[in-house]
C-alpha cells in the first residue's frame, strides 16, 4: 500500500517537467488500463473476454453523443453518464452472458463488439460514421480549463480517477464477492455447494467490469479529443488482452504497470516495422504465456524475493 | 470449416481461434497457386490446385500448431489454451501479410469456368452450386471416416474415454495430432474452395473465425450434423438479410445466433456436460 | 414436522443412467440426530443417493423431504442453505486459494455475506473461527499453505471441514476416510463424530472401510445396484450373507 501511495505520488509530482508527448501517452496508459483492469477481475474468475472494447466504446460514444446531442459539456457530468451506459450496457448483456465459459463467452463477447462496430460504421447520421466524433476540452465541475494547461489538466483528472478506480477494484478483490469470483474459476460445483451463485458473482464481476472500461473510454476519448467506431473493432479488445497478461493478474496495479509499458514500446515499434506489429504481439504472449504466467507483475515478487 | 472447427473440438478439447487464420492460408495459398499456375487450356487443373493448396497448408501447419503450442497446454486451464491459440493467430495475421502483402488478390477464374445455370428462367452462377457440393461430399465424407473406419473408432474412443483408451494402447498424442491436421485441412479446404468468390484482403482469418463460431455455437460444439444445421441457417439469414436490408446480415447471423443461444445455451444438437463428483 | 419426526425422507427415489440402474424406489427414513452408514460396492448408487438429496442429480422419479417439506428439484445452492452440507468423494476444493481462505470464505458464504463488495473477506472473527475447525481437523500445520498443494489425505480432510463449516442440520459424507491414512482415519472419526452428536448433526456417510462402519455407525444401509439389500444394526448388516458377498464377493 505505501509503494503504491509513493508510486502515485511521483506519478503527480513528475509529470509537469515531461514533453507533453508523454504525458499524452501517460494519460492514454492510465485511462486504457482501466479497461484493462475490468479484464484482469474476470480473468481472476476464470474468465476472458475478446470484446471487452465494447464498453470502452460505449464509455467514448457516451461522451460523444452527450456533447453532439444533450449539450453536456462538464466533464464529470459526462463520465457519471458513462457509468449509468456502461453498467446499463453490462447488466443487460450480462443476463446472456453469465451462463457461459470459455470460449463461449470469450467469442460471445467479440461478437457483440463487432455488432457496436457495425452500427457505429453504418449509422453514418447519428455517429457520425468511419469519421467519428469530435470530443472538444470539457469543462470541469463547470470551468473551463486553461488552454496552457489543458494536458496538464486532464492527466490529473485521469490519474486521480483512475487511481481511485484502482482502490475500489482493490477493495473488490479482497472482498468476499472477490473471492468466490476466484472460486469459481477453482471450483463451481463446490461454491454452489456452499450456498453461493456462481452466476450472480460472474454477472456482478462482469457489471463491475463494463463500467471500469466506460469510464477508461470516456478519458481516452477526452484526451484524444476525437473517437471512431475503432474503439470497439476486435484488435481494440485483443489490445486490452494482450496488456492484461503482459502486466499480469495478481494485482489491481498490475494493469497499470502494462498499459504504461504497451503504449511506450507501441509507440516505437510501430515506428518501425508496422507489418509485423501483430506478429510481434503473438510472440510475446507466446513467451509470456510459457515463461511469465504472471505476467510484468510477477517480476515485483521476484525482485522483493531476491532483495531479502 | 466449421466442420473442421467443430471436430478438432471433439478431439483435442481445445477451440482453436487460429482456425480462421489457417481458412485465411488456404485461400491465399489456393489463390496464389491457382494465378501462378492455373492455365484456361486445361480448367480442371485450377480445381486440383485449390485442393492441392489445402491439403498443403493442412499438413504443414497443422501438426507444427499442434505438437509445438497446443500439446503444452492440454489440461491446463481453458483461458490459458485460448490465449495460446489467440496469440497463434496474431502471428499467421502478420505471416499472412508478409507473404503476399496487403493487396488484394483476386483469382475468379475457377468461379468464371463454371459459367452460369438457368433454373426457371433465371440465371445463376453455377461456382456456389460447386461449392455446396463439395461441402456435402466432404461433410458426408467426415461422417464416414468417423463412423466407419478404425481410425474414427479409435477417435471415438479417445474422445469418449481418454485415459481407457489410452490404457488399451491408443497411442492418444499420435491420433490429437492427426485429428488437428484433418481440422486444419478441412479449414484450409473451406479457404481455399471459397478463394475464387471474393478478393482476398488481410483480416479475413479473423472475420471468418466470428462467423463460423457463430455456426458452431448454434448447432452446439462437437456435433458435426449440429455444425452443419448451423451453417445453412446462417447461409438462409445472411442471404434474407441482404435482400431484405443490406446493411444488416452479419447482424442477421448474430440475432440467429442469440436466439439459439438464449433458449438452448448448449446449441441445438449440443449436450449439456455435468462434470461427474 | 413428519408424525415419526423423520428429519429426511426420500419417497420411492428412482434414477436411471441409460441402461444403469443407479437407484430404484428408494424409501428412506433419517431420524434426526442419528448416524448412518451407508454401504455398497462400487457403481452401487451410494453417490447418486447424495447427488439426488442435495438436488445435483435430478430423480427420475420419486420425492425428498427435508423436515416434511418438499426439497425435490431444488438447486444445490438452495439445498445448501436449508442446512444441508456434503462432502464429496473427489475432494472439491478451492485450489489456488489459501487452506484458511477456503475456510474463511465458507464461513463468509454461510453467514450470508457471498456478494459483499467492500468490507474485506478476511477478518479478526472469522480468521478465529477458520483456525479453531483447522485445529479440530488436525490441519492447522497446512493453514496458509494452497490447497492444490496438500497430500491426498489433507484434501479429504478440507473437503468435509469446508461442509463442516456450515454448520448443517445434516452432513454427508461421501466416503470421508478413502484416501486418508490408516492412522488418520480414526482421529477424523474421533473428532468429527463427538462434535456431530454434541451438536445433534443428522450424519449419512459412505465408507468402504468396514471397520470405521463398524466402531461409529449407529445404524447400516447396504446398497446393490440402486437397492438396499439390508438394513439395521452395524453387526447385523455386516454379518448377512448377501451383503457379504456384495461388497467381499464371498459369503
Ligand atoms: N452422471 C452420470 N452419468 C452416467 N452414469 C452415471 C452418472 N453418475 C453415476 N453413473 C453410474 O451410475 C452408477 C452408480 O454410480 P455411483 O452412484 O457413483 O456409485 P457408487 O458411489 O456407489 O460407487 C454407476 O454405474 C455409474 O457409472
Ligand atoms: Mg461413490
Amino acid at each position: 500500500m505505501a509503494i503504491a501511495l509513493a508510486g502515485l505520488a511521483l506519478f503527480l509530482v513528475v509529470p509537469p517537467f515531461l514533453p507533453e508527448w508523454i504525458t499524452f501517452l501517460l494519460t492514454l496508459a492510465w485511462a486504457k488500463a482501466l479497461a484493462v483492469l475490468g479484464i484482469v477481475l474476470l480473468l481472476r474468475g476464470g474468465l476472458l473476454t475478446f470484446g471487452h472494447a465494447l464498453y470502452y466504446a460505449v464509455g467514448a460514444y457516451t461522451a460523444g453523443f452527450a456533447v453532439k446531442f444533450l449539450g453536456v459539456h462538464d466533464g464529470l457530468v459526462v463520465l457519471v453518464l458513462a457509468v449509468v451506459t456502461g453498467a446499463a450496457a453490462s447488466a443487460l448483456l450480462g443476463l446472456l452472458l453469465a451462463r457461459y465459459r470459455g470460449m463461449h463467452f470469450g467469442l460471445l463477447n467479440l461478437a457483440f463488439s463487432m455488432v457496436l462496430y457495425a452500427i457505429l460504421l453504418k449509422f453514418y447520421a447519428v455517429t457520425g460514421g468511419t469519421d467519428g466524433l469530435r470530443l472538444p476540452t470539457p469543462l470541469l465541475a463547470g470551468v473551463k480549463p486553461a488552454a496552457a494547461h489543458l494536458r496538464l489538466t486532464i492527466y490529473y483528472v485521469t490519474v486521480v480517477l483512475t487511481a481511485l478506480l484502482l482502490y475500489v477494484a482493490y477493495r473488490f478483490t479482497a472482498s468476499p464477492l472477490g473471492y468466490t469470483l476466484r472460486a469459481v474459476r477453482d471450483n463451481e460445483v463446490r461454491v454452489e455447494y456452499m450456498g453461493a451463485s456462481v452466476r450472480q458473482a460472474i454477472y456482478c464481476s462482469y457489471i463491475v467490469a463494463g463500467v471500469l472500461a466506460s469510464v477508461g473510454g470516456v478519458l481516452a476519448g477526452f484526451s484524444v479529443g476525437h473517437i471512431v467506431p475503432e474503439v470497439s473493432f476486435w484488435t481494440q479488445s485483443g489490445e486490452f488482452v494482450f496488456v492484461a497478461l503482459l502486466g499480469g493478474t495478481g494485482s489491481v496495479l498490475a494493469p497499470v504497470a502494462g498499459s504504461i509499458v504497451f503504449e511506450f514500446v507501441r509507440n516505437y515499434a510501430f515506428k518501425y516495422s508496422p507489418y509485423t506489429w501483430q506478429m510481434t504481439l503473438g510472440l510475446v504472449l507466446l513467451i509470456i504465456i510459457f515463461f511469465l504466467p504472471g505476467g510484468l507483475w510477477s517480476l515485483t515478487g521476484m525482485v522483493r524475493r531476491w532483495i531479502r | 470449416m466449421s466442420a473442421g472447427l467443430t471436430f478438432t473440438y471433439g478431439v483435442v478439447r481445445i477451440l482453436n481461434l487460429a482456425h480462421g487464420n489457417l481458412y485465411a492460408l488456404g485461400a491465399y495459398m489456393g489463390a496464389w497457386l491457382v494465378l501462378g499456375w492455373g492455365s484456361n487450356a486445361w480448367p480442371v487443373l485450377s480445381y486440383l490446385l485449390l485442393f492441392l493448396a489445402a491439403v498443403v497448408i493442412g499438413v504443414t501447419a497443422g501438426p507444427v500448431i499442434e505438437r509445438l503450442f497446443l500439446r503444452r497446454v492440454y489440461g491446463k486451464a481453458e483461458e490459458i489454451q485460448i490465449l495460446l491459440t489467440f496469440s497463434i493467430l496474431l502471428i499467421l495475421e502478420d505471416v499472412i501479410k508478409l507473404a503476399w502483402g496487403v493487396s488484394p488478390l483476386f483469382a475468379d477464374k475457377p468461379y468464371t469456368y463454371m459459367g452460369v445455370v438457368r433454373l426457371g428462367g433465371v440465371d445463376y452462377a453455377g461456382y456456389p452450386f460447386l461449392l455446396t457440393g463439395i461441402a456435402v461430399v466432404t461433410g458426408l465424407l467426415l461422417w464416414l471416416v468417423v463412423t466407419r473406419t478404425r481410425f474414427g473408432k479409435v477417435l471415438v474412443s479417445v474422445i469418449t474415454d481418454r485415459e481407457m483408451s489410452a490404457a488399451l494402447g491408443v497411442n492418444v498424442p499420435r491420433i490429437y495430432t492427426l485429428a488437428f491436421t484433418l481440422g486444419a485441412v478441412f479449414a484450409a479446404l473451406g479457404g481455399a474452395f471459397t478463394a475464387p468468390m471474393f478478393s482476398l484482403v488481410p483480416g479475413i482469418g479473423a472475420e471468418v473465425i466470428v462467423v463460423s463460431f457463430a455456426v458452431v455455437a448454434i448447432g452446439g460444439l462437437g456435433s458435426i450434423g449440429g455444425a452443419a444445421l448451423g451453417a445453412v441457417l446462417v447461409g438462409l439469414a445472411r442471404a434474407t438479410a441482404v435482400h431484405l436490408v443490406p446493411e444488416l446480415d452479419l447482424f442477421a447471423i448474430y440475432l440467429i445466433m442469440a436466439l439459439v443461444l438464449l433458449f438452448r445455451p448448449q446449441g441445438l444438437f449440443g449436450q449439456v456436460e455435468a462434470r461427474r463428483i | 414436522m413428519d408424525p415419526v419426526g423423520a428429519v429426511l425422507e426420500t419417497v420411492g427415489l428412482t434414477k436411471f443412467f441409460g441402461m444403469v440402474r443407479a437407484a430404484e424406489d428408494l424409501s428412506l427414513r433419517f431420524q434426526e440426530g442419528e448416524l448412518v452408514g451407508i454401504v455398497g460396492p462400487n457403481g452401487s448408487g451410494k453417490t447418486t443417493l447424495l447427488n439426488m438429496i442435495t438436488g445435483y442429480v435430478k430423480p427420475d422419479r420419486g420425492r425428498i423431504r427435508f423436515q416434511g417439506k418438499d426439497i425435490t428439484g431444488l438447486l444445490p445452492r438452495a439445498v445448501a442453505d436449508l442446512g444441508i452440507a456434503r462432502s464429496f468423494q473427489m475432494p472439491q476444493l478451492y485450489l489456488s486459494l489459501s487452506v484458511l481462505e477456503n475456510l474463511v470464505l465458507a464461513l463468509a458464504i454461510r453467514a450470508g455475506r457471498a456478494r459483499g463488495f467492500w468490507t474485506p473477506l478476511v477478518r479478526v472473527d472469522r480468521l478465529d473461527d477458520a483456525r479453531r475447525i483447522l485445529v479440530q481437523f488436525g490441519l492447522e500445520e497446512h493453514a496458509s499453505h494452497d490447497a492444490g498443494q496438500l497430500p491426498e489425505g489433507a484434501r479429504k480432510l478440507l473437503d468435509v471441514a469446508l461442509s463442516f463449516a456450515r454448520r448443517p442440520r445434516i452432513l454427508l459424507m461421501d466416503e470421508p476416510t478413502s484416501g486418508v491414512s490408516a492412522r488418520d482415519k480414526s482421529k477424523v472419526m474421533d473428532t468429527l463424530v463427538p462434535v456431530l452428536k454434541g451438536t445433534g448433526v443428522t450424519t449419512i456417510f459412505v465408507e468402504h472401510d468396514m471397520e470405521v462402519v463398524e466402531r461409529y455407525a449407529e445404524r447400516v444401509l447396504a446398497f446393490d445396484e440402486g437397492k438396499v439389500v439390508a438394513s439395521g444394526s452395524p453387526d447385523a448388516v455386516l454379518a448377512d450373507p448377501a451383503v457379504r458377498r456384495a461388497l467381499l464377493g464371498r459369503p
